[in-house]
């Protein structure tokens, strides 16, 4: 329980952080105390997890309406909020060096730590429906972080690119959750989880597979939807170590995980998600090699990255399951380093371009060996994790049922890029002669580099010792995909075998790729004419087709013309009439006199007389004087059929109405034929149609019955319990006083602008 | 009897929506009223009115006499009715303003001044 309070507490933790850190600037580090504690606190979880147990933490909130927040820790949940929490440790202590002596720091943290909450909500959640909250909250804070440099008119555009395009997966995300509820009868995950096969065989399982696979597509930026995550790179370097590739991105990951139980396995899943996530790998690397920028490079291999981890789901044997989670932990660990030690080169070069940087290493000792690390562990040399990773990956591959081939060579590619972008990134900056444009750049404060080199060290004892995580984190989360027992054995040396020498083939590859390197920009420039097919592009441009449809229907339809307004709404209103009147075709015009008296017909026949004349008159009296007369004559008919309150009420009313009118209209001038007679003869026959129309609907009788279930309730209580003899009064002020309520409020809003508007007068300057 | 209301309400909706749409903000207002009043009559009419007795209890006994009208139509109506007319004078007071300030009643003028 102590995991729930203390997730719940970040959040209010959040809100008083930046009063925190606006007392002294550098306590920003104070705060990586908070996943610090979650990290310690989940650990205390895997003893029991890796016996195979599923923790379920509930604590109830609104116990009447069976409202609960629920957190579900099992093998899978546990791996990523551990990866959450750790590197969210880093990342604040690296960003209490990154914005050192900025004014704005304490809106970073507050909204860092937001998202950290909304992603351990994500993976913790025990319940879709609140995971979907959070995964919201996710991409809320992302557009919010992505836009931090709100100046930058880049910034901006790339934080909405980013909010439209997760948001718009978000709908359909939703959308599939909403039917796999249908199907199940419960958001629980446990209780979704428990039912594969119904899941499996229902009619709603492509829809649920559709939109389930957009949600975690555009979260985790596959192919087509990728081009958000490059543009994403305008956030603040932490902001893209942490949310844009070791965790927010990998959101998309966990729930086609969560849901592998019951969505996976069969053809449509393995053929989706395989195909998606390896265009993926192969786009993203292909993008990777042409680029300069630091982060840039490194956006596009997590593309890559995300892409093979997809495609290893969409797989689903168990050594691709495995080999995906261990590359997950392992990307997490050198690309959330990397990052860092991009910002940290920024930090003292002032560039990011690959091409400017050499021979920092003797400037920044401790960056260049992070950096080192972690790039080694990412080309997958031993003895690093990345290796370990690497291997698994090319197994899964060579064992996949189907195309070995293609699988193997794809991801020989995207694995070969991966070497290339190491050597571009975290190794050339440091070496050779230091270039004669950049400046004497000196290693950062200590939070710059410490960050880092831990994530980077993490990966090379996690190399050495793979034993410390495979059987407690890794084979919980293995088999908690898989849903049955699996048991996860790391070793770094696996013999010779084929997986070894496309290991040491790969490496050959990205060193060749890394030779030739500058040719590849050049064949860049030439594919630039299939620029407008570009998703990115294609997105762009529909978001300005469809802000420029909006504006022109916005402007056909919002015009500012009351008669256009009412038109509609009468010509729709009639329409609609029309339709219910043809549907239930049961109009019984009896024309039977036996309740038939004269003084019923005689003051209808005075009120229609009044009516026409109302329409036909051109004196301003005439009209309020025939307009009296309909009042007047409504309040005879109440009266004559049993409803003195309501006549009484008329009565009033239309006496002060009358005395309004006059005194206010004596000042217009008289009526004058404004519209031409076609208009007048079109807006006739509009009426007409609408009259006719009220006439048919009333005389369905069966109208009536839908009160009848409400009436007899206050008939019959209105004596007992409320002690009152006139039904409608005591309807008004007991059974509905709240509505009466309501009602004054109105009376008394309408008076105060009455009041207003009269005042308004003395001052008035347009006179 | 029913057909008697019916032809009657229907007259009434449609001056109603007739004065709506006419170019001189007094008629507006005008059909304003009428629609209000005509629906007052619909709610009240399908409501039922061949039972003639007020939902009165008489001293002693716990439910009216039979047959009487339907008293929730009527309890809407009453609310409804005070609520037009509140909705009625702060429009008229509103019309009055515009009058004053453009110096105009026609609805298709007044639209022009925005720009």
């Amino acid at each position: 329980m102590e995991l729930l309070y203390t997730f719940l507490a970040i959040f209010p933790i959040a809100f008083i952080s930046p009063y925190i850190v606006r007392q002294k600037s550098t306590w920003g580090w104070t705060l990586a105390l908070v996943p610090a504690a979650i990290f310690i606190l989940l650990l205390r979880f895997v003893t029991d997890v890796s016996h195979g147990h599923t923790e379920i933490l509930a604590l109830n909130w609104l116990p009447t309406l069976d409202i609960s927040l629920m957190l579900y820790i099992d093998g899978l949940s546990l791996l990523f909020a551990l990866i959450i929490s750790f590197i969210g440790f880093l990342i604040i202590i690296y960003a209490s060096g990154y914005f050192h002596h900025n004014n704005y720091a304490g809106r970073f943290y507050m909204i860092v730590l937001l998202f950290m909450g909304a992603m351990l909500g994500v993976v913790l959640a025990g319940n879709l429906f609140t995971m979907f909250v959070f995964w919201e909250l996710t991409s809320f804070t992302s557009y919010l972080l992505i836009g931090w440099n709100h100046e930058k008119e880049e910034s901006r555009w790339a934080a909405l690119q980013s909010l439209i395009v997760t948001g718009g997966g978000g709908l359909a995300l939703f959308a599939g959750l909403i039917l796999m509820r249908l199907i199940v009868g419960s958001f629980d995950i446990a209780d979704i989880l428990s039912q594969p096969e119904l899941i499996r065989s229902h009619s709603f399982y492509i829809p649920v597979l559709i939109l389930v696979a957009l949600g975690a597509f555009t979260k985790s930026a596959q192919f087509p939807f990728h081009f958000w995550l490059p543009g994403a790179m305008a956030a603040p370097t932490p902001v893209s170590a942490y949310l844009h590739s070791a965790t927010m991105v990998k959101a998309g990951i966990y729930l086609l995980a969560r849901l592998n139980p019951v969505l996976g396995g069969t053809a449509e899943w393995t053929t989706v998600i395989t195909l998606v996530g390896g265009l993926t790998m192969v786009t993203g690397a292909a993008l990777a090699l042409p680029q300069n920028d630091l982060k840039k490079l490194l956006a596009y291999t997590t593309v890559s990255a995300l892409g093979m981890i997809t495609l290893l789901i969409g797989l689903g044997t168990s050594l691709a399951i495995k080999a995906a989670m261990v590359f997950l932990l392992v990307h997490s660990l050198y690309k959330g380093s990397l990052f860092m030690v991009a910002g940290g080169i920024d930090h003292a070069a002032g560039t990011r371009d690959v091409r400017l940087l050499s021979g920092l290493g003797r400037l920044l000792p401790f960056t260049a060996t992070a950096g080192l690390l972690a790039a080694l562990s990412m080309s997958g040399l031993p003895p690093f994790f990345g290796f370990i990773g690497k291997e698994l990956v090319y197994e899964a591959n060579l064992h996949a049922p189907q195309w070995v081939w293609i699988l193997t060579a794809t991801g020989l590619f995207a694995n070969a890029v991966n070497v290339t972008v190491a050597i571009v990134v975290g190794i050339r900056p440091f070496w050779g002669q230091k270039h004669e444009k950049l400046g004497h750049g000196h290693e950062g404060p200590l939070g710059l580099w410490l960050g880092p080199l831990i994530a980077a060290a993490a990966g090379l004892l996690l190399g050495l010792y793979p034993a410390w995580v495979a059987k407690p984190l890794f084979s919980p989360t293995v088999s908690a995909i898989l849903a049955q027992d699996y048991s996860v054995k790391l070793k770094l040396w696996h013999g010779l075998n084929t997986a070894l020498l496309l290991s040491f083939l790969t490496i050959l590859v990205g060193i060749l790729l890394y030779v030739v390197r500058a040719n590849f920009a050049r064949i860049q420039q030439r594919l630039a004419v299939l620029q407008p097919i570009y998703p990115s592009m294609l997105f762009k441009n529909g978001l300005n087709k469809f802000l420029f449809l909006s504006d022109k229907a916005t402007r056909a339809l919002q015009n500012g013309n009351l008669y256009v307004y009412l038109i509609t709404i009468f010509s729709v209103m009639a329409a609609g009439l029309w339709l219910q009147v043809i549907s239930s075709y049961n109009i019984n015009v009896k024309i039977d006199f036996h309740d038939f008296n004269f003084i019923d017909l005689g003051i209808v026949m005075l009120m229609i007389v009044a009516t026409f004349m109302a329409i036909l008159t051109r004196g301003r009296l005439t009209a309020v004087t025939a307009l009296g007369v309909i009042g007047f004559g409504v309040a005879l008919i109440y009266i004559l059929h049993g409803a003195p309150d309501v006549a009484i009420t008329q009565l009033v009313i239309e006496t002060l109405t009358v005395v309004l009118f006059v005194l206010i209209l004596y000042r217009f001038p008289r009526f004058t034929l404004l519209s031409k007679k076609s208009t007048r003869m079109r807006d006739a026959s509009l009426a007409v149609l609408v009259g006719f129309m009220m006439t048919s609907l009333l005389l369905m009788k069966n109208s009536a019955e839908s009160l009848a279930n409400i009436s007899p309730f206050f008939v019959e209580n209105s004596v007992i319990k409320a002690h009152g003899h006139n039904i409608v009064n005591v309807i008004l002020v007991d059974f509905r006083g709240i509505d009466t309520l309501g009602e004054i409020t109105v009376l008394s809003v309408a008076a105060l602008g009455v009041y207003a508007l009269l005042k308004l007068k003395m001052g008035a300057k347009e006179k | 009897m029913v057909l008697l209301y019916a032809i009657l309400i229907g007259v009434m909706f449609g001056a109603a929506v007739y004065l709506l749409l006419r170019r001189s903000i007094v008629k507006l207002v005008f059909g304003l009223v009428l629609l209000s009043q005509a629906t007052n009559l619909f709610i009240f009419t399908i409501g039922g009115y061949e039972k003639n007795n007020p939902p009165l209890v008489e001293k002693g006994q716990l439910v009216p006499t039979a047959p009487y009208v339907d008293p929730l139509p009527q309890a809407l109506i009453l609310t409804a009715i005070v609520i037009s007319f509140g909705v009625l004078a702060f429009t008229m007071v509103l019309m009055h303003r515009a009058h004053e300030s453009i110096g105009t009643d026609d609805l298709h003028q007044m639209r022009d001044t925005d720009k």
